[in-house]
Formats: C-alpha cells, structure tokens, sequence
C-alpha cells in the first residue's frame, strides 16, 4: 500500500469562539475519489480552505505527497497540485472565458517579466501553446462556443464549468470541489457529473468532493466522510453512510425531511 | 405628388447617399488615414500662412483655433473654414482616393515581420506630428507633453485601472524621475557643482540622457516600494490614503533637500527632450505596457483586481503581481518625468502636487480604466482641451471637471474602457468591405 497522496492529521481551527474544525482526518491515495457531507455551517468549506492555505490551521498538519504544506501560501500549495472550486463561484468578472482558462497556467509560465515587456518570440510562442491548452479544456467542458465572453454575461451553469475548467486549468494532481452542482437543473448535473468523471479517468485526479445532493455522492465517491459541528462523525463506503444512524439522524434526516 | 411623402423620400434618399458617401471609409486601413492626415499637414505647411491671412486670422491657429474662437468669437466662421480647408477636406478626399493604394502597401507590409509593420506606421505617424508641429514652437511644446501625459496616464492605468488599486502617488514617482535626471545630467553636464565632478563633454550628452532617463525611473521603481509592501496587506482607501502620503513625504523630502535646491527648483536642464526623443519613450512606453497587460503574466493584475482569493488559488503569486504592477507603472511615470524636467528645462517641487494628481487620475478615468486605448484618448483629449481653453483662464477649471462628472455619470468606466491595442487588427489592410454592409 502507497502512502496517502494527501493526508491531514489532527487539524482544528476555530473563528474566535467557535470550533469550526476539531481534530480533523484525512488520508487521499492519489486517484481516488471522496465525498465529504454534513449539514449547513458544518464546517466543510472550511476544511477547503484550511486545506488551500487560505487559513493556517490553528492545530494540526497537512501533507502533500508527503511534504508538509500548512503555512505555505495559497498560490505554492495551488502550484503544487491542489486545486479547487468556490462554493459561491469566485470568478473574475471583467475577464473572458478563456482568459480565466489561460490565467491558471501562471505557475507553468517560464518566459520573465521581461519577456513579457517586450513581447519576444519565445513568450509569443509559450502565450500560444497556453492558449492551445486552453481551448483543449473549454472543449472538454463544452464552453468553447463561450471562449470570448466576459464571464459576467454568462448563465449560472456556464459560469461553474468556467470554474471547473479554471481549476484543472492548473493542472492539479488533486481537485477540490465545493458544491459543484448547486443551482444546476437535472440534465447540468448528469453533464458535470461526467465532467467529474472524465476528469478523474483522462486526468487521474484525485476528488475530494463536498455536495448536498445524495445522488451526486452516493454515486461518484468510492468513500465519504460526515462532518458535523467540525467533526468527523462518520466515514464510509456510500452504503455505510447511508445506512448509519448518526447521519441519519445529524443529516441525511433532515435532508430527506426538506 | 404630396409634398410630405416628397419630402420624406427625399431625406431618405439623402440619408442614404450621405451612407454611400460614408460607406468607403470603412475599407480605409490605418495606412490611408495616416497617408490623408499627412496630405493635410503638408498643405498647412505650404498654404497655411497664405490661408490665414485671407480669412482675416493673422496666423494659422494653433491649436485648430480654439484660443482664437474664445478670444474673438466673431472669427469662429473663419477658424471653421480654415479648418475645414486644411484639414477636414483634403483628409477626406486623400483618404477616399487612395484607399486601393494603401490597401496594397498595408497588404504589403502586413507580409513583412509586425515589427517592421509597426515601425514603418510610427515613421509615418511621426512624420505627421513633426510637419504638424514644425508651425510653431508652441505646437512642439504642446506635442511633447501631449505626450508625456499619455505616459503617465497609461502607467497610472496599469496601477489605477487594470490592478484596480486607488493609487495617488504617481507625482511622487513623476517627481523622483524628474529630479534624478535631472541631476544627474545638469551635474554631469552643465554645472560642475552640482555632483563635484567635472562636466563632461556635452558630446556624451545623447546618450547619457536615455541612462539618465531610466536610472530616474529605477529610482521611481525604488520609491514604489513604499506603496507597494503596504498593499500585500491593505487595499482601497487605506492604501490611498498611504500612497497619498507618499506623495507627500517625496514633496516635502525635495522641498526640504538644499542639495537640489529645495522650493527654488532646479534649472537649465539641457535641451535633449526634442520631439523625436520624446515621441521614441512615449513609443517604448505604450508598447511595452501593451504587450505587458496583454500577456497572461499581465492578465494577473486583473485577477488581483476582479478576486484576489481566486487568484491566489488558481496560482497566481498575487505580491509579485503587486509589486511588478507598482514597480512598472512607477518606472514609467519616472522616465515621463525625466522628459517633462528636460521640456521644461525647469522643475520645482510644486510641479508635482495635488493639482497634478488630479490632472492625471482625471486623464485616466476620463479615457477609460483597463484600456490603452482610453489611456491614449484621455490623456491627448484633456491635454489639448486644457490648452485650447487656456483663455478662459479659471473657467477652464469648471469645465474639465464638468466634463469628467458627465463621462463618470454617463459612462461609469470611461469613454473607452477595457481595450488593449491588438496591433495586428489595427494595422491589417481592409480590401473588402465589413460584412455588415
Ligand atoms: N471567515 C469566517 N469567520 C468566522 N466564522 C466563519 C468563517 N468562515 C466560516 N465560519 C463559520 O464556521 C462554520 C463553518 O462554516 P463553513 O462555511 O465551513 O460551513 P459549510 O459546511 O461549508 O456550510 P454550507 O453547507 O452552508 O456551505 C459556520 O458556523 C460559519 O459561520
Ligand atoms: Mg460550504
């Protein structure tokens, strides 16, 4: 057995008085696909971001193919194969599809600064090959059509495949996705759970998924963790999950009751 | 026939030959503009002076007659003639006649690399400028800061509108520029007190003024770090207020220096900022920032602006982008401010106050944020509508900030925001007509 690709061990944080995380765990072994569940405020988002660097957990430990990556900013940990989407799409609303698209590559890019000032052959070419590889993924998200729309003009589920492609945009080796169907209709979500998979097969991601709607979960994740209050309260095959009593009754009770 | 379905087929009829007659100049590349405005400049060259006189004007008007207008209202049927004369007309027929023409030589020189392209178009835009200039030395003056404010406004866009911080310490790094130049050639070259050395022969000049020109950016670049460390941690009003005082500190830090001669200014800076030179750094400075914010290295600025978290998820180093934003507009305003110390031959510390802030931020925001297109339009409109009104005196100071009022209520972005210059779509021949029709 490989050790975990990405692995988080005892981590808590708390917003002033309140624990939003306690003693969180996580092993991902690079390829797999997990689902992470819990009612509203559970503090799912958060475990994204103390993950991403956008917080620095208060306790605990994150490691990345074994290399220690808390504290790191947000744009190395991003640089070193961890990408992600934002629950409330965090777009950048005066640029076009595809220069989100072309934007992610920024790790990748190798021409200097100036390079860029004066606009030399070398930057000309590598500018060519990301716009290449950006065209190669709004195809697979079947947004080419939309390359040269300013992101503010599109519908809500055009903007999420934007965010998706963005993030492999990155070429991460581990996705992180926040609720990516929310405000989806039936036939957006057969399309993005496709998407999903595609990515996990062509690319071999490894998911870490959260999402409220059972169906996505239960059928993409090969094991799902419930959080409530910030813990772990449950962790399972999709069959286990479904049938444990204490997400019945933190959740999955609730969810059916709506 | 009724009269009234007479009278409307025949506007009708004149809408459409006024369309017919408007319907060319759409197939007219940049080349033919730039072949009529050149026919007209030439003719203003040969039959100005003769014109002027005819029509009662004395002299050719300067700056399309605005200053004579206000001055003396009864001439303005005059000045509109002469303008019409030398300029509107003989651009229109140029341009309409050599269309084919230059649609060959555009085709032509579309074949050759684009920097060839590009070079051949400035060599004729400039030769434009010079033969428009030549007039008088007015006009030259005029031209030459025309074109440093394109400089400044463009620099201060790629901090103002493309990374969208409010900065207001672009005078501060106009003045470092300025001064740094400034001693460094009135020291090397004119005054031999001034640095302790002896002057060097004014031989070296030329080419020592370009490496003054930049170590007074570097040093813009240098006083940017001031703004630039804050804003890891701050943005909007916070870091507006810091970057005013900056401006501040670099005012009263010069006033203060009796090294450089405190309030009193320093003067008899050599004449090097010629048009040429100065049309060469605005030329450098538009190209680079274009090519810059056009790369997606530059694309970051905006990312930085629109959602700075997304940003630093999708991997963007967002204080790099910070800094490189900050450094490079500052460097450029530097070296505009090297030119505007060599133009004026003269520089002193009020040179670079509020009242100067205000100029540009209204350039900027008048022309359009995130734009070089706007950058450019702002810049020469508000220049040239400042010496125009130059006659009214205070009212002049009513009726700019009217105007920018309007364009902020009527136009939020700026006339023409969000527009980079694709050079290849600006120089490309139009053989045929836009599909449209
Ligand atoms: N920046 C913050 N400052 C203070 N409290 C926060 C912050 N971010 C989240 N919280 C709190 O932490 C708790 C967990 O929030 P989180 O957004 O992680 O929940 P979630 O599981 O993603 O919920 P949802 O399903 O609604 O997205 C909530 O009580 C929330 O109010
Ligand atoms: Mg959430």
């Amino acid at each position: 057995m490989t050790s975990p690709f990405l692995q988080v061990r005892n981590m808590s944080h708390d917003f002033g008085g309140l624990r939003a995380v306690r003693d969180y765990n996580l092993e991902i072994g690079s390829g797999q696909i997990r689902g992470l569940i819990g009612p509203n405020g559970a503090g799912k988002t958060t475990v994204f971001n103390l993950i991403t660097g956008i917080y620095k957990p208060g306790h605990g430990e994150i490691f990345l193919d074994g290399r220690k990556i808390d504290g790191l900013p947000p744009h190395r940990i991003a640089s070193l194969g961890v990408s992600r989407t934002f629950q409330n799409l965090l777009l950048w609303r005066h640029m076009t599809v595809i220069e989100h698209v072309k934007l992610a590559h920024y790790s990748k890019i190798r021409y200097g600064l100036f390079a860029a000032f004066i606009g030399t052959p070398g930057h000309n070419r590598e500018e060519a090959e990301i716009e290449e590889k950006a065209v190669r993924l709004l195809d697979m998200m079947g947004i080419r059509h939309l390359a040269d729309q300013v992101v503010l003009n599109l519908p809500y589920g055009a903007q999420r495949r934007v965010e998706m492609a963005r993030a492999l945009a990155t070429e991460p080796r581990i996705l992180l996705l926040d609720e990516p169907t929310a405000g989806m209709n039936p036939e957006e979500l057969v399309q993005i759970m496709e998407i999903i998979r595609r990515a996990h097969k062509e690319l071999g991601l490894a998911i870490l998924l959260i999402e409220h709607r059972m169906k996505v979960v239960m059928e993409l994740c090969e094991r799902i963790q419930t959080l409530d209050f910030g813990a772990v309260i449950a962790e399972g095959t999709p069959e286990e999950i479904q049938n444990n009593p204490r997400v019945i009754d933190a959740y999955l009770g609730k969810e059916r009751a709506i | 026939m009724g009269g009234e379905r007479g009278n409307g087929a025949n506007s009708e009829r004149g809408r459409s030959r006024f369309r017919n007659l408007w319907k060319p100049y759409s197939r007219v590349p940049l080349l033919g503009w730039f072949f009529g405005a050149l026919v007209a400049v030439t003719l203003e060259r040969l039959a100005g002076t003769p014109l002027a006189q005819f029509l009662g004007l004395q002299k050719i008007p300067v700056l399309f007659g605005f200053s004579v207008m206000l001055k003396n209202p009864v001439l303005i049927p005059n000045v509109i003639l002469y303008t019409l004369i030398i300029y509107g007309v003989p651009t229109a027929v140029a341009t309409r006649l050599c269309i084919p023409l230059a649609n060959g030589i555009a085709a032509s020189l579309f074949r050759f690399p684009m920097a060839v392209t590009a070079a051949a178009h400035l060599a004729l835009l400039y030769a434009i400028l010079h033969v428009w200039a030549e007039i008088s030395d007015y006009r030259v003056l005029v031209l030459r800061l025309t074109l440093i404010a394109v400089m400044l406004t463009l620099s201060l866009n790629v901090i103002n509108g493309y990374m969208g911080e409010f900065s207001c310490s672009h005078p501060g790094f106009m003045a470092l520029g300025a001064y740094c130049a400034s001693v460094l050639t009135i020291g090397l070259f004119v005054n031999a007190q001034l640095l302790g050395t002896a002057s060097l022969p004014a031989a070296l000049g030329p080419f020592l003024f370009p490496v003054a020109l930049i170590l007074g950016g570097l040093v813009a670049s240098f006083g940017a770090l001031f703004v630039a460390i804050p804003s890891f941690r701050t943005r909007g009003d916070y870091l507006a207020i810091i970057s005013l005082a900056f401006l501040f500190i670099v005012k009263s830090l010069i006033e203060n220096l009796e090294f450089v001669r405190g309030p009193r200014g320093l003067s008899g800076q050599p004449d090097w900022a010629d048009l040429p030179t100065v049309f060469l750094w605005t030329v450098l400075c538009v190209w680079s920032i274009n090519n810059f914010v056009r790369s997606t290295i530059g694309k970051a600025l905006n990312a930085v602006r629109d959602n700075e978290m997304a940003a630093d998820a999708m991997t963007v180093d967002t204080r790099r982008t910070k800094m490189v934003a900050f450094l490079f507009g500052a460097f450029w305003a530097g070296v505009a401010g090297g030119l505007f110390a060599h133009v004026m031959r003269y520089v002193n510390p009020g040179n670079f106050g509020i009242q100067n802030l205000a100029e540009v931020l209204a350039m900027v925001y008048f022309g359009g944020l995130n734009s070089v297109y706007g950058s450019i339009v702002g810049a020469v409109s508000i220049s040239l509508l400042g010496e125009a009104l130059r006659p009214l005196e205070i009212f002049k100071w009513i009726i700019i900030p009217l105007l920018l009022i309007l364009v902020m209520i009527f136009r939020p972005t700026g006339l023409i925001a969000f527009r980079d210059l694709d050079v290849a779509n600006l120089l490309k021949p139009k053989p045929k007509p836009d599909g449209e029709g």
